[in-house]
């Protein structure tokens, strides 16, 4: 017998976390602070988030099936990344049989390079882009700007916030805190040779931003975009839009690189059945999205000649290992959560600091980048920025339990944190209350609350930390008795028999009007 | 039915009257409600905010409280002390507790309802005989509406209270902007959400504003109180418990 | 290349070691395999079309030529392109201009035509999307993109229920376009305005004997 003691496997590492747009310079309050002064970011906000839940509740209950539509898509995201290695693998696969070739990029440094390659062997100074969540969280933009390489967003929306030196708010409508007039300033300011009698109606400012595009699709030779979906059987990709810029990034240039997260395969080509029902009807409220693009490799004769997939990690294996948050890599960034959250109705998607606001912003971003990088990190506060209302929960196509996970990184930033005063405020509390005795006579003492109060009982300044509770609430002086102090004293045991009293004399009654 | 009641640390302590209310009413249906004299505090509140050591003896001391198998069922006059019990206590139990507090919690959790949805799914009445003539709105608390999914059912026994006057809430199921700490970490986010809760409530001309959850009151109350509105909140408890010959009399200030 | 590929798959192994997974069964317990009679998937069909803003036209088989002739006089449609293997009958009535695509043809010049006429692959009712395959009576996807004006016969027959059916007759290698009505944008606060860079004009022709 060997001597070699081999011992305990090892625990394998935890990820790094990622890099790029997921980190805010500020925290949640903070942020939110200055966003609930901009009155115009507050009614934009309100009335674009009011519009879209009312058509989304409108869509999803039109079909019968779709709790199990949603119950499928959650059932399906899990058992991908209970597989994700052998997927992955399959997927590369069959892409490089089609033709395309598959990069892998452990974070967006890396992935930013590889496109940057890439671009560079085509010899093209420009790219057209479609709106992509991947290349927005690993700044490809700014990076490709900072070798040269013009990158031009194509999305109406990701245009708005481009022009506007802006940045985007939220996930399916980055410019939703911008209203029609101030988007009609915007393109009057930017879009060289642009109709200076252009006004604010929706159909004209989408036209303008048709023209000003047009020749850019025709004679640009390189695009980038994500994808919603990638399929490991079949190596088809997919991308879900609306404005048709999609289908010309997608077709028109030479060479097309795709930017997707690990999270987004698929197993099979039928399982897009569940998601082309779920996605459109959580995102923009429609019954379908108007394209929906799929492509396999590459095609001769047809679209791109020169297609490269980039695999994403950038955090998202960091995610995978926590038993709970790994939830929030289901997302199929629907938004659906972003416009029914009250939170985000009032602070708006800057706030959060991140490609993704929201409340999947709150459970993903402390995820993909880590919660703890310096004292005080913002992204510690996003767990936070949540009354735990639950409207989240009830609109994700596939069931993301969003306010379990926040409780759960609030827990994690609490276990981080060592010792602090509210962590010993908390002690002392349990400390108190798990004392039945001493939480008695801590009530009693509650009761001096009473001198705070004003002669109409309330109470109307607080100190620190609860000043922000007293700026706009009062509170009522504790009262004069507790209900258990009641209950125990003569009138509270004479209220009580005379309820049961009460009973027995209805039941007598009721008898004597059945036998009547 | 022998029932435990839990007050709750709120409601025992700052909200008596909405708990008085819900032990005169399940007496005068008949049942026998006993007040565990140990009990304190589910831990909500240390769970909501990150903490899930520290409510660990609260979540035994409540199992200890009402695990006696004498108690058929432990309601409480709001939603989301309920939720605690029924979603939370678990989850410490699971991560910091032992066989024993696991087996006790899953016996507990059982046997908790809030007190609407004991009064319809398990009692199943929705005339209580309460008589309450003014008008009121209903407030749908966000743990009562998504996490215990009480529905309609508090409405169906506001609907059967005599002389009533029962009007809408618009967007009746937006947050309040509560949410425990959140509104002290978050403040001015809540303070936004409160301001739109109140501007629905005051569309509606109501006397009262109710819910079935006085943290939430608490909360609402508190700022219609500040701005010196015309309505005040009231626990639906104390609805349902107001009758002809005992009918409702304010007492406290601000609620 | 390699080592990136290397260290992400090792370190899912490691998430999912870490991590351990739950079994799950996916179920798909939605509806699936569901037929509608003609008229109703016509009907269904149609108004989801029309709710989305395309036009929609039905005839039967015999009077192709003439609908589209119709469809595409009445947008002024002087010059148009059809796929290669379009079938050449459905253009019998049409007086204008037509180019028959082919690969070598430049965006560009797809810009200069005033629409196109294209078959279809598969139909969804309950959402009103067209698929297009890149079959040769579809063409290249540039084909249908580019123009202004797309008039897409669809043959009924080839119309299913929902969304899983006609999942089910795609052929994934296949470039595969879904269309739901005209291009569109809900960019500005989330109102849906029809028009942007894909067809301002989506008309359908509808045959219903086919």
């Amino acid at each position: 017998m060997s001597s070699t003691f081999l011992g305990m496997p090892a625990t394998p590492p935890r990820s790094p976390y990622g890099t790029g747009n997921l980190r805010g310079d500020r925290t949640f309050p903070e942020a939110a602070h200055d966003e609930l002064r901009n009155e115009q970011l507050r009614r934009n906000l309100g009335r674009a988030t009011h519009t879209i839940r009312a058509k989304r509740l409108n869509v999803t209950g039109e079909l019968p099936d779709w709790e199990e539509l949603r119950d499928a898509g959650s059932a399906l995201k899990t058992d991908t990344m209970n597989r994700l290695p052998e997927l992955l693998e399959q997927l590369e696969r069959k892409v490089t049989e089609r033709g395309g070739t598959v990069h892998w990029a452990r974070d967006g440094v890396e992935a930013n390079e590889i496109v940057t390659r890439l671009v560079k062997a085509t010899g093209s100074s420009e790219v057209i882009k479609v709106k992509s969540m991947a290349t927005q969280e690993i700044g490809l933009n700014e990076h490709l700007e900072s070798v040269g390489i013009t990158p031009c967003e194509t999305d109406l929306a990701e245009l708005i916030v481009q022009l506007a030196h802006d940045k985007p708010s939220h996930i399916l409508v980055p410019a939703i805190h911008r209203n029609r007039d101030e988007i009609r300033q915007i393109f009057l300011k930017e879009i060289p040779g642009i109709d200076p009698g252009l006004d604010n109606v929706p159909a004209h400012l989408a036209a303008a931003a048709r023209a000003y595009l047009r020749d850019k699709f025709m004679t640009t030779k390189v695009a980038i975009s994500g994808a919603n979906f990638g399929i490991a059987e079949t190596g088809t990709l997919c991308v879900v839009e609306s404005e048709g810029n999609g289908r010309m990034c997608l077709t028109l240039p030479d060479t097309l690189i795709t930017v997707m997260g690990i999270e987004k395969v698929l197993p099979r080509y039928q399982d897009l059945e569940v998601f082309l029902q779920l996605l459109p009807r959580s995102s923009t409220g429609e019954r379908m999205n108007p394209y929906t693009s799929m492509w396999t490799g590459v095609t001769p004769d047809d679209g791109p000649q020169d297609f490269h997939l980039v695999l994403l990690d950038n955090g998202r294996t960091a995610a995978l290992a926590d038993r709970i948050g790994r939830e929030a890599l289901n997302c199929i960034r629907c938004s659906a959560c972003l416009n029914v959250c009250p939170v985000y109705e009032r602070a708006g998607g800057h706030a959060y600091g991140s490609t993704y606001p929201g409340p999947i912003g709150a459970v993903l971003t402390p995820q993909l980048a880590g919660m703890h990088a310096a004292k005080d990190d913002p992204n510690s506060s996003l767990p936070y920025a949540s009354s735990l209302c639950g409207a989240c929960f009830d609109a994700c196509p596939v069931k993301i339990d969003i306010p379990s996970l926040l409780v759960e990184l609030r827990h994690q930033h609490t276990e981080e944190s060592g010792t602090t005063v509210e962590k010993l405020a908390m002690k002392a509390a349990a400390g108190v209350m798990k004392r039945p005795k001493l939480y008695t006579a801590a009530q009693k003492g509650a009761a001096i609350g009473r001198v705070m109060a004003g002669r109409d009982g309330k109470i109307s300044h607080l100190p620190p930390p609860f000043d922000g509770w007293s700026d706009s609430r009062d509170i009522a002086a504790p009262p004069k008795q507790t209900f258990r102090s009641w209950l125990a004293s003569a009138e509270g045991a004479a209220t009580m028999r005379a309820a049961a009293n009460e009973h027995e004399k209805n039941q007598k009654n009721q008898k004597k009007e059945e036998e009547k | 039915m022998r029932i435990g009641l839990f007050a709750t640390c709120l409601g025992d302590t700052l909200f008596p009257e909405a708990v008085k209310s819900t032990a005169v009413l399940l007496a005068r249906l008949g049942h026998d409600v006993v007040f565990p004299p140990g009990q304190t505090c589910c831990g909500q509140m240390h769970v909501n905010t990150g903490y899930q050591r520290e409510p660990v003896p609260l979540v035994r001391n409540f199992a200890e409280q009402f695990g006696d198998a004498s108690i058929d069922a432990v309601v409480m006059p709001s939603g989301s002390c309920a939720g605690s019990v029924r979603h939370q206590h678990e989850i410490v139990a699971e991560r910091y507790g032992d066989a024993a507090l696991r087996a006790g919690v899953a016996t507990v959790k059982a046997k908790t309802y809030e007190l609407s949805e004991f009064l319809v799914d398990v009692l199943e009445v929705t005339q209580v005989g309460a008589y309450f003539p003014h008008r009121v709105t209903y407030h749908p608390t966000c743990h009562s509406l998504r996490m215990l999914r009480v529905g309609e059912k508090p409405l169906k026994l506001l609907r059967a209270v005599d002389s009533i006057d029962l009007v809408e809430l618009p967007e009746a199921d937006s947050c309040c902007g509560f949410g425990g700490t959140f509104a002290i970490k978050n403040a001015e986010t809540s303070t936004a959400m409160l301001q739109d809760k109140m501007r629905n409530i005051a569309t509606t001309g109501a006397d009262v504003c109710t819910a079935g959850d006085s943290s939430c009151l608490m909360h609402i109350g508190g700022g219609l109180s500040r701005i010196a509105a015309g309505t005040r909140t009231l626990h639906l408890a104390q609805i349902l418990s107001s009758t002809r010959t005992s009918p409702y009399v304010p007492t406290e200030a601000v609620r | 290349m390699t080592a990136a590929r290397e260290t992400v798959l090792g370190r899912i192994r490691d998430a999912l070691v870490l991590a351990p997974t739950q079994d799950t069964t996916v179920r798909r317990a939605y509806r699936t395999g569901r037929s509608l009679p003609d008229d109703e998937r016509l009907a269904l069909f149609t108004d989801r079309l029309v709710d989305y803003k395309a036009q929609v036209h039905t005839c039967t088989a015999d009077r192709t030529a003439q609908v589209v002739a119709e469809v595409l006089r009445e947008r002024g449609a002087q010059r148009i392109g059809v796929p290669a293997g379009l079938d050449a009958a459905w253009l019998g009535a049409y007086d204008g201009e037509v180019q028959q695509d082919s690969a070598d043809i430049a965006a560009p010049r797809l810009d200069a035509l005033d629409g196109v006429v294209t078959a279809s692959a598969v139909g969804c009712a309950e959402t009103g999307t067209i698929f297009l395959d890149g079959s040769p009576d579809q063409g290249r996807r540039a084909l249908s993109l580019v123009p202004d004006l797309h008039v897409c016969v669809v043959d009924l027959s080839t119309v299913e229920a929902g969304v899983p059916e006609a999942v089910a007759r795609l052929v994934p290698e296949r470039p595969t376009t879904l269309i739901s009505g005209p291009s569109a944008t809900s960019d500005i606060e989330l109102e849906r305005v029809e028009g942007v860079h894909g067809p301002r004009t989506l008309a359908v022709v509808i045959r219903t004997d086919v």
